[in-house]
């Protein structure tokens, strides 16, 4: 295999492989030292920028950075790559990709163009040398729209996955984590439960309650109970109620299977949600999570760096036309991502790459007790991913999600992000809320109603 | 404490508020303009505050071990090959090992006591040595009197330092134990600093994943009761040494049964 090395000044820099490059120009994060896969210094790693940047995009086709043979995750990327869509790019480096990104020729309708052409490796070479404003600007200038019984994506709009998660699925606390959600707005992208437990008649329970709500109250969302395929293709054999189809999907062949899944297992479900035919507006229906560092943690990176690992989930999720990707940005811990400055930067990564690729991308903006980050810095990133045009966040009870331990935003934060940015709910759940009298939206500013929404009140009034 | 009720704190009161009774959610907090009311904020602030201070807090194992001597019970001070905090939070791996000093130490103990325990006792900080400092002592209590009255055969009891789940097999297997269970602070949750997790293996050895562990968590005063975990966790060594093996493959039994049902009933919304 080609060794590359770069010279600045009286250094010169070798690195063995494609792979190496790669992993050492990303900026420092802790799992790429854990991997033993990170520059040795500040200097290399710029120094594997620059050669980074030198490298023609075209090299990606013919340099596996996976095994081809080995990996069905390599073999989709290639297999399925669009020669015809690439051309327009297809002459240039690494580095003259970012300035050509960052330039007007690069539009809404050229970058929709563009998607099928790229491949996650390339994505993620230009991420490494692109700054965080870069990031924003470029992610920004594309929408990646889907429809269920939602239109998620549009410029100017943010959606919330309302998650009412209960430590014992008990449906009193959840439903009354759901209209707490609903009264502030939130739930447009979908109401979607961590289950507390893997029992399927349990899971099948929490579904029919989700979609009785739904129908009850004519709410324009759709619902999602996180269990794995294999339990949602089971549950749909059962006859029961489901819109959206989860998994938490990875990088590579090896890491997918530790969750248990191949393409051919999503593919099945894929099918078995279409076979339902619940989408009223269009026939996005699966729902996937990933994040940085779940490949690493499954031993199943292949040398790779991490975020390149994560940029490859997005390949495999594209394949299914998903409703919504979401990157469960600071979810798996400080040995993979430190602090908030690697939290927030993965996450804006994520989002770039996704978005690049074709993906609607939306973010767990996250974090557990044991990292150095807090609430200043999920209102940083979150604030940050609004501007870049984000597909939905998360929202649940101040912050703090009491079945998972762990802070991600609230419900109150969508909010702020409404106030300040403008972003307004999807358009058919706007519409709902004005008619519940619940908000409505002017110039950015949100106006709640007087009062308590009558359907809601005579639920209200059952507890007295 | 009474404090003066303002017209502003009125205003920010949740009309929903008696939907709190159902959750422990952070649910009917109100609103400051569309934002976060100052109460509920720094509610939220203390309580990540304790989580952190939790993770930070540094784990007292002399004075675990002066507890211990004074009801008779030998211990072993050990550390794990994470020098510090920051290195055990970044290094995983490294919290999974002994460092050489500690290893060197059991290896002698053993050439002591060639015959070996039924089952090794280890207490490790993990994430928070405040719930090692809250439940390890009650929570041995309830294991000794337990272990006595079926004639299990303990070990001193190792306290280790920037430990992580695994470094328990190396200290079982470097003592000659046929089984091992490890008290170990869990990852703190913002309502839940002090949570103490059991984790029980069979035939531990170095290089174990958990596929072969049962986890028995959430032990604190809120939440699992000692005696409840102490019967879960001989339950496990019973039917682990019966059937020669732990983990995935040795169901928890005497678990309660899983929630299942949750439906229409009790669900206001749907009322």
């Amino acid at each position: 295999m080609a060794s590359f090395s770069h010279t600045v000044g009286a250094m010169t820099y070798r690195f063995d492989d494609l792979k190496e490059v790669m992993a050492k120009a990303s900026p420092a994060r802790s799992g790429d030292f854990l991997a033993g896969v990170a520059a040795v210094n500040d200097g290399e790693r710029v120094a594997a920028q620059m050669a980074l940047a030198d490298i023609e995009l075209k090299r990606f086709l013919h340099e596996a950075l996976v095994p081809y043979e080995t990996d069905e995750v390599t073999r989709l990327i290639i297999d399925t790559h669009d020669k015809a869509a690439f051309f327009a790019v297809s002459h240039m480096t690494v580095g003259g990709f970012r300035d050509w990104l960052l330039s007007e020729a690069a539009d809404e309708q050229s970058l929709r163009a563009l998607a099928p052409g790229l491949t996650p490796e390339m994505a993620a070479a230009v991420s490494k040398i692109m700054r965080v404003q870069d990031l924003i600007l470029v992610a920004q200038k594309i929408r990646v729209v889907t429809r269920f019984r939602s239109t998620l994506g549009l410029r100017g709009r943010l959606s919330t996955r309302l998650q009412p998660n209960h430590p014992t699925d008990d449906p009193a606390g959840i439903a009354a984590s759901i209209l707490d959600g609903l009264l502030y707005g939130n739930g447009d992208a979908m109401i979607g439960i961590n289950p507390a437990t893997d029992s399927t008649s349990s899971i099948c329970a929490m579904l029919e309650m989700l979609n009785a709500v739904i129908q009850r109250y004519e709410i324009p969302t759709q619902a999602c109970v996180l269990a794995h395929v294999t339990t949602s293709i089971e549950v749909i054999n059962r006859g029961v109620p489901l819109d959206l189809v989860f998994q938490s999907i990875a990088g590579t062949e090896a890491a997918n299977a530790s969750f248990g899944v191949s393409l051919n297992i999503l593919q099945e479900g894929y099918e078995a949600g279409l076979s339902l035919n619940r989408g009223t507006l269009g026939r996005n229906l699966m729902y996937f999570e990933t994040g940085q560092g779940s490949a690493l943690s499954a031993n199943a990176h292949h040398g790779l760096d991490q975020q390149t690992c994560e940029a490859r989930a997005y390949a495999v999720a594209r394949h299914f036309n998903p409703f919504l990707v979401n990157t469960v940005v600071g979810f798996i811990g400080p040995e993979y991502l430190y602090n908030g400055k690697q939290i927030i930067r993965a996450g804006l990564e994520d989002h770039f790459c996704g978005k690049l690729l074709g993906v609607p991308m939306g973010c767990d903006i996250c974090y557990t007790n044991h990292a150095e980050a807090d609430q200043d810095d999920m209102d940083t990133l979150l604030t940050l991913l609004g501007v870049a045009g984000i597909n939905f966040i998360m929202g649940i009870p101040g912050s703090d999600d009491i079945m998972l331990n762990y802070q991600t935003t609230s419900f109150h934060d969508a909010l702020y992000a409404r106030q300040t940015l403008g972003l307004k709910p999807a358009p058919e759940f706007e519409e709902w809320l004005a008619k519940m009298g619940i908000f409505t939206q002017a110039d950015g500013k949100v106006h709640f109603g007087n009062s308590l929404p009558p359907a809601f009140r005579q639920a209200l009034a059952q507890l007295k | 404490m009474d404090k003066p009720t303002t017209d502003n704190q009125n205003r920010n009161q949740s009309p929903w508020r008696q939907l709190r009774n159902l959750t422990s959610a952070r649910i009917a907090l109100g609103r400051a303009g569309t934002s976060m009311p100052t109460a509920a904020q720094l509610e939220f602030q203390y309580a990540h505050a304790q989580a952190r201070d939790a993770v930070h807090l540094p784990f007292d194992h002399a004075g675990l071990s002066a507890q211990l001597a004074e009801h008779g019970r030998d211990s072993l001070l050990l550390h794990s090959a994470a020098s510090d905090r920051h290195s055990y939070l970044q290094r995983p791996d490294l919290g999974r090992r002994l460092d050489d000093e500690s290893a060197q130490l059991l290896n002698q103990h053993r050439a002591d006591n060639p015959a070996g325990y039924d089952l090794a006792i280890v207490v490790a900080d993990g994430l928070s040595a405040l719930a090692v400092h809250r439940n390890a002592m009650p929570m041995l209590k309830h294991i000794e009197e337990q272990a006595l009255a079926e004639g299990w055969n303990l070990s001193p009891v190792a306290l280790v330092s920037q430990g992580r789940v695994a470094v328990a097999d190396e200290v079982a297997e470097r003592l000659g134990a046929r089984m091992v269970v490890v008290l170990i602070g869990e990852r703190p949750g913002l309502s839940s600093p002090d949570s103490l997790g059991l984790y029980f293996t069979y035939a531990p050895k170095v290089g174990l994943t958990d596929a072969y562990r049962n986890c028995i968590s959430n032990i604190r005063l809120e939440g699992l009761s000692y005696p409840m975990a102490c019967h879960r966790l001989f339950y496990l060594m019973r039917e682990a040494c019966r059937r020669q093996l732990s983990g995935v493959n040795l169901k928890d039994d005497a678990e309660e049964p899983l929630l299942a049902g949750a439906g229409k009933s009790g669900n206001f919304l749907l009322g």
